[in-house]
């Protein structure tokens, strides 16, 4: 690891959570700046507008995933509130979809721990699940089902009545424009037709905070527009927190009140958009600039054989 | 429905009052979320019917080949009964063995699409998909039983055609199905790559096909083999359906059952408990 680079990491680990909780606890705007207080940035209130509520909605502590000898997430601590569009971002290997696979319950952690609602990923994994909805990286929808079929059979396996079915089926098809599509066979469907049919099946159960890894990756810029003006519908109708993922900085910036940085499993930097553009220093930073900043500019790590593979299918798929 | 998670009494859903759908507790609603696995499997069957009809060459193949030629040979001890009669509920059983046991890898595909990863974040339990899918393979298997027992109609091998035995064939078939294809899931889980997967499956079909009484009677084997036969879950799947369309003697039948149930308990449980891990 690069002296620069450790010496933001000590700042961050010796600039405590506890901080940050006291803060929300007074019911300050998110986007608290957190140790990077000696780099001059003092908060900014009001950069982003969310409905205000105090409950957090997860509380992630010293986290830590360990894969043989390697450390993919090292003791990261954050708090997400209701309401928020909460951003990961990092280059490949930084450990964000760990991070994401720990939270969702699918992998346990080597140490450390989250509550979802108030509930311990470790010891209450079934009532955390009750809370969630899932977007995996891939394109999780299944192709050789229809549009239609891929919403009823969740709605089935989730014990909804057939009027609830009906319904609720519509109403997701409709609002993600799906409904001309809906009896197609989902592998002739365009890529953003795909990823908005696996949000409306995330929404199917109307979750109350939204997992959605790397959700816009390999869409073009319309279709990516499309999946966020659909989210922020969805968010209109209740406070629903959000979790992403991303490599486009541009829509860390535009779409998530808060951002962390993470970086060789830690996290790197955590604040709101404009806080992070301005301890990238130069005044008209970009997230971009801020992302380099705090990542030493490598843009690939250790983005393993496996995960680049995967990244190749899932790019073909999307044609 | 049950909306009992304590955040929703105070949080803005309750002031909403947004009803949130949520999976019951209790046998009902787990034999519904397991239903709805086997509707999943069945419908992206139907629409790929070639699979099916594909999938059915090979045991005519069996029938009509090998069955013609070795029949001729009147070589093998089939007490009386014609070779081609002996053979087809052997060739049935092959068919479920070989459909079932390489189910698995639909989870190494499921994981790599990220389907998997969906379904564990679901608030369901494990043993649903395990055994939704398990019973999947055993409509499969079904579809091609069907289809080769047309066959045997057709070319008027003697068979007992009764109702009870043929709804005897079709429990021993999603039985032997439900076996074969969750002890696939835990080699899935376990390997984690399709290459690999492929590679212990056919490992281990070839042992199980002909160690056991699918082409000849297990009393014509050394006494090692015979060994073999004995502890080979395909032998058992092999007498019963003989048993219900051949012979009509069923004595050991109950036995074979206990012991067909037994095991696919005993590895539909281990399915269950390592399937989460597959997402690791």
């Amino acid at each position: 690891m690069a002296g620069k680079k450790t010496k933001h990491l000590t700042k961050i680990r010796s600039g405590s959570n506890m901080e940050v909780l006291s803060l929300q606890a007074e019911g300050q705007a998110p986007g608290v700046a957190q140790g990077l207080g000696n780099k001059g940035i003092k908060r900014i209130s009001g950069a982003r507008e969310i409905k205000m509520n105090l409950q957090n909605v997860v509380e992630v502590e010293e986290l830590t995933k360990v894969f043989g000898t390697k450390k993919a997430v090292d003791g990261v601590s954050f708090t997400i509130r209701e309401g928020e569009i909460f951003g990961l971002v990092g280059p490949n290997g930084a450990g964000k979809t760990t991070a994401v696979r720990m939270l969702t319950t699918l992998l346990p952690p080597s140490g450390g721990t989250a509550r979802i609602f108030g509930h311990d990923i470790r010891r209450e994994a079934a009532q955390v699940r009750k809370f969630l909805g899932y977007v995996p990286q891939a394109l999780s929808a299944d192709g050789d089902l229809t549009g239609f079929e891929n919403l009823l059979i969740f709605a089935k396996l989730l014990g909804m009545s057939r009027r609830e079915q009906k319904t609720r089926i519509a109403e997701i098809l409709e609002q993600m424009e799906l409904t001309e599509a809906a009896h197609k066979l989902v592998k002739y469907y365009s890529g953003g037709m795909v990823r908005r049919l696996e949000i409306g099946q995330a929404m199917l159960t109307r979750p109350r905070l939204l997992f959605l890894d790397e959700p816009t990756v390999g869409l073009d810029p319309v279709a990516r527009g499309r999946v966020w003006e659909l989210l922020n519908s969805f968010r209109s109708a209740y406070p629903l927190t959000v979790l992403m993922t991303t490599h486009y900085m541009e829509e860390a910036d535009l779409m998530c009140s808060r951002v962390a940085i993470m970086n060789h499993g830690r996290l790197a930097a955590l604040g709101n958009p404009a806080e992070l553009k301005a301890a990238a220093g130069n005044p008209g930073a970009t997230l971009e600039d801020a992302f380099r900043f705090y990542t030493g500019g490598a843009c690939e790590k250790e983005g393993d054989f496996r995960e680049l593979q995967r990244t190749r299918r899932l790019a073909r798929r999307l044609g | 429905m049950n909306c009992s998670a304590p955040a929703d009494s105070q949080g803005a859903l309750a002031k909403e009052n947004i009803k949130r759908p949520l999976p019951g507790s209790g046998l009902l609603a787990w034999l519904r979320s397991v239903s709805a696995v086997v509707e999943m499997e069945a419908r992206k069957l139907l629409h790929d019917p070639m699979e099916l009809i594909t999938r059915a060459i090979q045991p005519a193949f069996w029938l009509l080949i090998f069955g013609q030629a070795f029949g001729r040979l009147r070589a093998l001890p089939t007490s009386g009964v014609p070779y081609q009669a002996f053979l087809t509920p052997g060739i049935l059983a092959q068919s479920t063995m070989f459909i079932s046991i390489f189910y698995g890898i639909a989870i190494i595909w499921e994981r790599d699409l990220g389907l998997l990863q969906k379904f564990l974040a679901m608030p369901l339990p494990r043993s649903i998909f395990v055994l939704g899918k398990a019973l999947a393979a055993g409509f499969r298997s079904l579809t091609q039983v069907m289809m080769i027992l047309a066959l045997a109609a057709f070319m008027q091998i003697p068979l007992r055609w009764h109702p009870f035995a043929l709804l005897g064939v079709a429990c021993t078939v999603i039985l032997g199905s439900v076996l074969f294809a969750s002890f696939s899931m835990i080699l899935a889980v376990v390997l984690k790559t399709r290459e690999r997967f492929m590679g212990f499956g056919q490992l281990f079909t070839m042992p199980l096909f002909f160690a056991s009484n699918a082409l000849y009677p297990v009393e014509i084997m050394p006494a090692w083999l015979q060994a073999l036969a004995r502890v080979n879950p395909l032998t058992y799947i092999v007498e019963l359906l003989r048993g219900f369309l051949v012979s009509g003697d069923l004595a050991r039948g109950p036995a074979a059952f206990g012991i067909l149930i037994m095991l696919t308990v005993i590895t539909i449980a281990i399915a269950a408990r390592v399937y989460p891990r597959a997402a690791h």
